[in-house]
């Protein structure tokens, strides 16, 4: 594929991989963090940890916008689901993250009616197909994701849509990265930057990780050569004692970001107090809601919404895993209480969550440690 | 860094006991049905292992092969049965009728046995267009010439409006065990080689884009197609050397891979690089974020040959029509037994798992 196999070439990797073992101090050991799921993804799928050296590490960070779902949020959803008339629309993804009691994919067996969409604009269009049925759609996602629930949102209000609703569960990067780096147990010694986040909100929003915890960031692509580069990139401010935001990303990154999605997202939202993210707790104006103008399209409003709380279970030890201060296997319910099939924290809900991926390939892992 | 290796106990321990869970045979405890029990991965496992298996387990089903065997008075048969519930009933490249006949067949020919006899159910939905269904009679009927095969019996049922969805379809198959080859899915050897008949994902893709959930267009054609000819030329040119066949049906070669691995107690390496796949659905599965070794094919089989008779076996069935593109893309190792890993093309590893669900599109 062309524009493609460019940035998956095993030559250039190889490469790459030189530069960084050029780059590495003997006896120092390096934890990066990359802070998208795309990033732990591509990693995952191209073996990129295989290309670096023993003595730098990846922590998955806390991007994945469906595994930080908390429970009670789940549990709103799937009561939303079989209210009377309703059409529940979400992305496929979300239709497995378990609640208290149940996934989507469940309370659809149970004769709601879910259905899956792949953009909220086919949400929109089941409204429009259904006039007589509520439609509701579960908006989740990062800045990458919220723009288009926006511009959706514009289009029902212009087009006079009066049956489609949106229960809104955008998050945003800055608050939980900023939660992190406030910890005191921290053990992360640059990030990688979310460059799907950065098309939309651009690079500069991340200039507080250098200037105020002193930690180097580049904001990368996710083919397997962009990662690799951004690594030699931290390395390289690492060694020459630099610290700053700098962008791999380029040839889609805007530094200022996308002003026209920035500004229809102003509109559209407004940051909420707190929101709850599975494992990580409460996090000041991490979430978005409608804004006044478009409260009428919420979800959270025109329905009876139970606001279900349910506690992570104290022993559940994300944040620590997070933060790079535990291995997944040190967490107290780790493998017994906390497994893939049954999932208790954010790492162990997604297939590339650090605690799945451990649960999954451990055993493998320590074996290609030792050869 | 004495600390470290009180870590390493631990760590080893609950290593431990996740490998005790893993080997234990999954159990079937969901209080309903979903749509993951029939998407062909773990669900699937436990519905199969933990409710059915356990339920009939005599020895032939515990094999889990594509097909049983039944002797009767020394003449070794196999028999199969499978159901069609393919949305939308005509794709590009074939429909459900095609697939009825292909698809039973195939079960057949990878188990070792000809394809001899087929029945036919019809579950008819109340207000079928009657053209509707009498294309797919034709169809069954020259899927069914084209593969050697008899309609022998049969039955229909018509159901009310909204109970099934246009038509759905049943066929059980009878074969007749060939005596060049004896398969078997627990006889694999480290060293053994991994053969592809074709390039993969293009059934599953071409359904995906059939049903217009997305604005996207390509030429992808299903691939339904009756095995039995290049079974039956693999058997011919390196029958003995023949360890097991699978078609990579539902969950695509992947799920056979790790079912394999499982049975076999081995573990296998996949050169990704070698994976025939097709311009088309490579595209696809790039912008729909779907590997395509986990799509269904509907014409496609992994063969497991000893490494002496890996070349022939290659030589032999890239002659078949339809398995010009026939590959070599990995081979049988010891360790970790029931793992199937994949040295990726970029110069990587990783684990090719079992499906959780269907392979749905992520969302960014």
């Amino acid at each position: 594929m062309k524009y493609v196999d460019e940035y998956r070439d095993a030559d250039l990797g190889q490469a790459l991989a030189g530069e960084i073992l050029s780059l590495v101090e003997p006896g120092r050991h390096y934890k990066f963090m990359e802070v998208c799921g795309g990033h732990t993804h591509s990693i995952y799928k191209y073996g990129v940890d295989d290309l670096l050296p023993a003595n730098v590490e990846l922590v998955h960070g806390p991007g994945c916008p469906v595994c930080v779902i908390p429970m009670g949020r789940v549990d709103d959803g799937i009561a939303l689901a079989h209210e009377e008339g309703v059409i529940f629309t979400c992305f496929g993804d979300m239709m497995r993250v378990p609640g208290s009691d149940g996934s989507l994919l469940e309370a659809k067996a149970a004769g709601a009616d879910i259905r899956m969409v792949y953009s909220p604009l086919d949400a929109l269009r089941i409204a429009k197909q259904n006039p007589d049925r509520e439609v509701v759609f579960f908006a989740i996602g990062f800045e990458t994701t919220a723009p288009s629930t926006a511009l959706t949102l514009k289009r029902a209000r212009a087009e006079g849509v009066p049956n489609f609703s949106v229960m809104c569960s955008h998050v945003t990067i800055v608050p939980p990265l900023r939660a992190l780096l406030e910890s005191p147990d921290l053990r992360l010694d640059g990030f990688v930057g979310p460059g799907h986040v950065a098309t939309v909100v651009g690079a500069r929003p991340f200039e507080f990780i250098p200037a105020d915890y002193g930690k180097p960031i580049v904001v990368a692509g996710f083919e397997p050569l962009d990662i690799l580069h951004a690594i030699t990139m931290i390395l390289r401010q690492l060694g020459d004692g630099r610290c700053e935001v700098e962008n791999q990303y380029a040839r889609v990154v805007p530094y200022e970001g996308n002003q026209r999605a920035l500004e229809v997202m102003a509109e559209v939202f407004e940051l909420r107090p707190h929101f709850e993210w599975r494992g990580l707790g409460f996090i000041s104006h991490s979430g978005l809601k409608l804004s006044q103008a478009y409260a009428d399209l919420d979800a959270e409003v025109r329905f009876s919404v139970p606001g279900v709380r349910v506690a992570d279970p104290k022993a559940c030890q994300c944040g620590e895993v997070l933060k790079g201060v535990i291995k997944p296997w040190e967490c107290k319910v780790f493998g017994t209480a906390c497994t893939p099939e049954r999932p208790i924290g954010t790492c162990m809900v997604s297939s590339e969550g650090a605690c799945a991926a451990y649960y999954n390939y451990g055993r493998f892992a320590r074996e290609r440690e030792v050869v | 860094m004495a600390d470290q290796t009180a870590v390493s106990d631990r760590e080893q321990k609950i290593l431990g006991i996740i490998e005790t869970a893993r080997g234990k045979r999954a159990k079937f405890r969901d209080k309903q049905i979903n749509m993951s029990h029939g998407a062909g991965g773990k669900a699937t496992q436990s519905l199969i292992e933990g409710l059915l298996v356990s339920a009939f387990g005599g020895e032939t089903l515990t094999e889990m092969g594509d097909a049983g065997a039944v002797i009767v008075d020394g003449v070794e048969l196999a028999m199969t049965t499978d159901s069609y519930v393919v949305k939308p009933l005509r794709f590009p490249g074939g429909s459900i009728g095609e697939l009825a006949v292909n698809g039973t067949c195939n079960d057949l020919a990878v188990s070792g046995a000809r394809p001899v006899a087929l029945t036919l159910s019809l579950i008819l939905e109340e207000g079928l267009d009657a053209e509707i269904l009498r294309q797919e009679v034709e169809a069954i009927a020259r899927t069914a010439l084209e593969a050697g095969v008899e309609i022998v019996g049969g039955d229909t049922k018509v159901v009310e409006r909204g109970y099934c969805d246009g038509m759905y379809i049943c066929t059980t198959g009878v074969g007749q065990r060939d005596a060049r080859a004896r398969l078997s899915p627990s006889s694999l050897r480290p060293g053994d080689r991994i053969l592809l008949s074709g390039s993969v994902g293009e059934h599953g893709t071409a359904i995906m884009l059939a049903r217009n959930l997305f604005d996207l267009d390509a030429s992808i054609e299903s691939d339904t197609c009756s095995l039995w000819p290049a079974v039956d030329a693999l058997f011919e040119a390196v029958g003995p050397d023949l360890r097991c066949l699978r078609d990579a049906t539902r969950g695509g070669v992947a799920s056979v891979l790790n079912e394999l691995a499982r049975s076999s107690s081995v573990a296998m390496l996949v050169r990704e690089g070698a994976v025939p796949v097709d311009p088309a659905v490579a595209g696809a599965s790039e912008i729909l974020g779907i590997d395509p070794m986990y799509v269904a094919n509907e014409g496609k089989f992994v063969a497991f040959v000893a490494p002496e008779a890996a070349e022939r076996a290659l030589e032999v069935l890239r002659q078949v029509d339809g398995c010009e593109d026939a590959a070599e893309i990995g081979e049988v190792r010891t360790a970790p037994p029931g793992m199937v890993l994949v040295e990726t093309s970029f110069g990587g590893r990783r684990v090719m798992d079992q499906l959780v669900g269907d392979p749905l599109p992520r969302i960014c």
